[in-house]
């Protein structure tokens, strides 16, 4: 190995790891507002890019299908709760935002099935789709046992999981897409060879960090969130409420795995299925920084795509094998140093 | 659906009692849902140009009872004991997935039905040492040596290896070393990948830096095109090889002018009009595509429903030796005559081989069951 192909292959590590950082990021905001390992969290980026591609080739994506049924459950769900309470005036209110708002870009996609967009339309639109699912999968399954322990709630995660592929099978059908690259633009950097849609996955993962950072900072709902994430009752004792702070925390994430999602689409084929893999690698990254901190998430995630590129290179028949085997030492690392998490959490 | 036609083959039974007591009956399941559908679905309309083309030996008229299995192994072996037991079936053909293929062989032996498979797998003798299913593909390791023996001939003197990391790369990498190791050809890496990875990048690097004058390819369909997506990007101009794997519109698709090229080993039906007029497959596959036309309304150029054809065809040649052995069919001794006559089946030529077989061995087709093909264009080009 000389200098050369070293340089080629941690740019090759960076870009992947900064789509692990994203998907990551979300897995953790998800875990610390409401508990939740949300498993499906690929199976989201996955299918953002499988809209992407069907829009681009003028078809109707199944999402369309998908998100449709998943806000009609909510809306019922959400219904049958309010009657039960006799909270009749929150009717009005729920039907907005479980059934009409979701089902804006359901119409709209649905409404101009044969025509092409030009490609920022075609983000917008396919990100607009899967926006609602998380949060509506988040009302129909995770709410009703919000006060479950954390393995029953990972367990449930992992069933959703095998029940979205099964549904993502269904209505994306068996065949992988790629999609034509945001940029073919190619720079020359120190006689290295870098191709535009690698930096803008780095430029895009490092503008959501930075946004996700001031957000937390700076603003009264993040700090509703990270309140939520400390302290669930202690949050609700000072009037925050935690059913809609979780939502936020689950539109937040469905917005990063789609944003990694439309990222990755025209990197490589996307299958139904393909989204469990990018998850699993992002989980890897979120348990080094113990489900509890962004920046050693996003350090870890980073890691986790340099480590993959390397070992492809060296020993690619043993590529995920290394890749998962890094949990060992981290998790011995994490309980050994328990004392150290604890301190984290404080902080945060 | 299953009801109905167990109900009509019931109530033809029961009309024809006599008529059907020497009709030969077939069992042919074939995966119609599920993910083993979309080959699946071919080996159906191959099998409807199949009974198009021809559906009785010498006077008898042939049955054929179709199930689906839904591309589920317990499902095709709950369907496979259902065609012997309750309708007695002489043969069994199926199916559209190894696993499930796999799956049937067993019902076959214990019931003791001839059968044919039409995915590649590999059958072992069962504990009497005797084998009841024959397999119509070609074995991978003929699949590989066709094309390791193009490369020596097109001046290769080494090359890498770039396969997916499961059993289909294993069986091409091990399936390339006997005869690369006879042709004195090198191979100088055993790179692998996942379906689901999303950069190929490090392996790429490592075959450039191995500086190759070809490529082979261990992967198949979609992601068939994730290596020579990448190896284009870092600049390699050098030639690529592949298996019938590679035989897949998603494959063009998806690598456009990376794959541009690119010659895989092939049936010779997969370029019947271009073959020439002296070649075995030419009469044969130009009779299967205006059949298939003809049952099904629209063009073939897939390899997969010629699989189910040629079965239909090394069944038909066998059926008319069992016949003659005066065995009535819809016993034992029809189906042990059956069997023995498939077994010695010589010389029959077919869309994609010319089928030998053998009591000793499962697979029965050699070298000329595989052609070599370039993509030119999009299009598969016949390349003598």
């Amino acid at each position: 190995m000389n200098g050369e192909i070293a340089a080629i292959l941690a740019m090759d590590g960076i870009a992947s790891g900064a789509i692990y950082v994203l998907i990551g990021l979300g897995l953790v905001l998800i875990f610390a507002v409401t508990r939740v390992i949300f498993v499906p969290f690929g199976d989201i980026a996955a299918f953002t890019a499988l809209s992407l591609a069907s829009l681009e080739t003028g078809g109707r994506p199944g999402t369309v299908g998908l998100v449709a049924v998943l806000a009609v459950l909510a809306t019922a769900v959400e219904a049958v709760a309010l009657v039960r309470n006799r909270a009749f005036h929150r009717l009005p209110r729920a039907l907005l935002f479980y059934l009409v708002l979701p089902l804006i870009p359901v119409a709209a996609v649905w409404f101009a099935a044969g025509t092409t967009f030009s490609m920022p339309v075609r983000i917008v639109l396919s990100l607009a789709l899967v926006l609602p699912i998380a949060p509506l999968l988040d009302r129909i399954v995770f709410r009703p046992i919000a006060d479950a322990s954390v393995l029953l709630l990972l367990t449930v995660a992992v069933a959703l999981h095998f029940a979205l592929s099964g549904l993502g099978l269904m209505f994306f059908g068996p065949e992988g897409v790629r999609t034509k690259p945001l940029t073919d633009a190619v720079f020359d950097i120190a006689g290295l060879i870098v191709n535009g849609q690698m930096l803008l996955i780095l430029a895009a993962s490092i503008v959501f960090c930075g946004l996700l950072f001031l957000y937390f900072e700076f603003t009264i709902q993040g700090k509703a969130l990270r309140a939520t994430a400390v302290n669930r009752v202690g949050a609700r004792l000072v009037g925050i409420r935690p059913t809609s702070t979780g939502t936020i925390a689950y539109l937040l994430a469905s917005l990063l795995a789609g944003i990694s999602g439309v990222l990755i689409a025209p990197v490589t084929t996307i299958f139904y299925d393909s989204g469990f893999l990018l998850g699993l690698k992002a989980f890897v990254g979120a348990i080094i920084g113990a489900m509890v901190s962004y920046p050693v998430t996003a350090l870890g995630a980073v890691m986790v795509g340099l480590l993959e590129s390397f070992t492809s290179f060296w020993l690619s028949a043993y590529k995920e094998v290394l890749v998962f085997s890094l949990l060992i030492p981290v998790l011995l690392w994490r309980s050994l140093s328990f004392a150290g998490t604890e301190e984290e959490e404080a902080e945060e | 659906m299953k009801n109905s036609i167990a109900a009509a083959v019931v109530a033809a039974s029961l009309g024809f009692a006599t008529a059907a007591q020497a009709e030969i009956t077939v069992g042919f399941i074939t995966s119609q849902s599920g993910p083993g559908s979309s080959i699946g679905v071919l080996y159906d309309r191959g099998m409807k140009a199949a009974v198009e083309y021809a559906s009785s030996v010498g006077a008898e008229k042939v049955k054929l009872i179709q199930l689906d299995d839904g591309s589920d192994p317990s499902s095709a072996t709950r369907n496979a004991r259902k065609l012997v037991e309750e309708n007695k079936v002489d043969l069994l053909i199926g199916t559209s997935t190894a696993a499930s293929t796999s799956a049937m062989v067993p019902i076959a032996n214990e019931l003791k039905v001839p059968m044919i498979a039409i995915s590649p797998i590999s059958v072992a003798a069962n504990d009497a040492g005797d084998r009841w299913a024959i397999v119509m593909p070609q074995p991978p390791t003929l699949m590989v040596k066709v094309v390791v023996d193009r490369m020596k001939r097109d001046g290769v003197k080494q090359f890498a290896y770039i396969g997916f990391s499961d059993a289909w790369g294993d069986l091409v990498y091990n399936g390339a070393q006997k005869p690369a190791e006879a042709d004195g050809l090198k191979i100088l890496t055993n790179e692998r990948y996942a379906r689901t990875d999303t950069s190929v990048t490090g392996q790429v690097l490592k075959m450039m830096a191995a500086k190759p004058d070809a490529v082979l390819l261990g992967g198949a369909a979609t992601q068939g095109a994730l290596p020579p997506l990448a190896l284009a990007e870092r600049g390699y101009k050098g030639p690529l090889y592949g298996t019938p794997a590679l035989l897949n519109t998603d494959f063009i698709r998806v690598g456009s002018k990376a794959v541009e090229g690119v010659q895989v080993s092939a049936g010779p039906v997969v370029v019947a009009e271009q073959l020439p007029d002296t070649h075995f497959s030419k009469k044969i596959s130009m009779d299967f595509r205006a059949a298939y036309q003809k049952a099904n309304r629209s063009p073939t150029s897939d390899a997969f429903s010629a699989y189910s054809f040629d079965a239909w065809l090394v069944f038909l040649d066998a059926a008319k030796r069992a016949m003659a052995t005066g065995a009535k069919p819809g016993t034992p001794e029809f189906r042990v005559a059956l069997k023995n006559a498939i077994f010695n089946t010589k010389d029959l030529v077919g869309t994609h081989a010319i089928y030998n077989y053998k009591p000793s061995d499962s697979y029965g087709v050699d070298e000329r069951a595989l052609v070599m093909v370039r993509l030119v264009n999009g299009q598969w080009k016949y390349e003598p």
